[in-house]
């Protein structure tokens, strides 16, 4: 098999797998219905291993492609302006993060769930202006580096595990 | 050994940024905290325009219409100097689900209806449709 097929594949198996989770996410009981946004983040999961397996284009694609199914498929156009902004933000730092070689998939992957929540609450401060959006951002630096570690652990792991995967 | 000193020092990196955002957050809770007053006014905007504006002394139960055909409502009540939503029919039910608001610039939404219900200091001078 060629390098470009065994890579379309491999992206079409991500792609899938990151929707869904972001379907098994969901239809997941909000967390705190006070603070709506608090996710685990689990399509993240793939964006860390695409992003290491393959580096920031690839990791764009998948993420992308997934923003767009998953708001035709479970949300609206509301909330993908809220996750666009997220995740663009989200792959941004994670990248620069892992371009520094100083971190490992958990710092990155704290930082790429922190940025996501960041880009949020961006949205919503256009969106809404009122200081409560200030505590929700409290809240979300919280709840988002607890997913965040969780989510490095995570992909670690499936690393390890796709390590045969050579492209 | 240079990848195992290499490991610690990329987890220490992970701890410091974990703790950076943590100390940044706490920082930014009693920032908050610390700069909250007790409101006046309970302002009700639908679709980003004020409609209504209550004094937040007052005891009141008031059912906000919306919808292009009235079909949304979200009951607003305010009672002991604390502004709720007591019942809504939209999908979420996150406005309902809300602990109540007094402090200036605290929110309840109601995203699916377009509501938005906040304490402010003082009432504006916008026309209103209804200043009570």
């Amino acid at each position: 098999m060629n390098e470009r097929t065994k890579r379309i594949a491999f992206l079409g198996i991500t792609t899938s797998v990151a929707l869904i989770l972001a379907y098994i996410e969901a239809i997941l009981p909000p967390i705190w219905t006070a603070v709506p946004g608090i996710k685990v983040g689990l399509p993240n999961l793939i964006i860390v291993l695409v992003l290491y397996r393959f580096g920031f284009k690839y990791a764009a694609i998948v993420s992308g492609i997934r923003l767009i199914i998953v708001s035709m498929l479970f949300g609206n156009v509301m909330t993908l302006a809220y996750s666009v902004v997220g995740a663009v933000l989200s792959l941004l730092l994670m990248s620069i993060l892992k371009k520094t070689d100083r971190f490992s998939t958990i710092g990155v992957s704290i930082a790429g769930a922190v940025a996501h929540n960041l880009g949020q609450i961006i949205v919503a401060i256009f969106l809404f202006e009122t200081v409560q959006i200030g505590y929700y951002m409290v809240v979300l630096a919280v709840t988002g580096t607890i997913a965040g570690v969780f989510i490095g652990i995570g992909s670690n792991f499936l690393l390890k595990r796709t390590d045969s995967i050579k492209i | 050994m240079k990848n195992n000193s290499e490991k610690n020092q990329r987890k220490r990196n992970d701890i410091i940024l974990a703790a950076v955002i943590l100390i940044i957050a706490v920082a930014g809770f009693l920032f908050l905290n610390a700069t909250k007053k007790n409101g006046s006014y309970v302002v009700v905007k639908i679709d980003g325009v004020e409609k209504y504006s209550y004094s937040i002394t007052e005891n009141i139960t008031k059912e906000i219409i919306t919808g292009e055909n009235g079909e949304y409502t979200n009951t607003l009540v305010i009672k002991d100097g604390k502004a709720s939503v007591l019942t809504a029919n939209c999908p979420d039910g996150i406005c309902v689900g809300h602990r109540e608001i007094s402090f200036v610039g605290e929110t309840i939404v109601c995203l699916p209806h377009k509501v938005v219900i906040e304490v402010k200091k003082e009432a504006s001078n916008q026309n209103l449709d209804a200043v009570v």
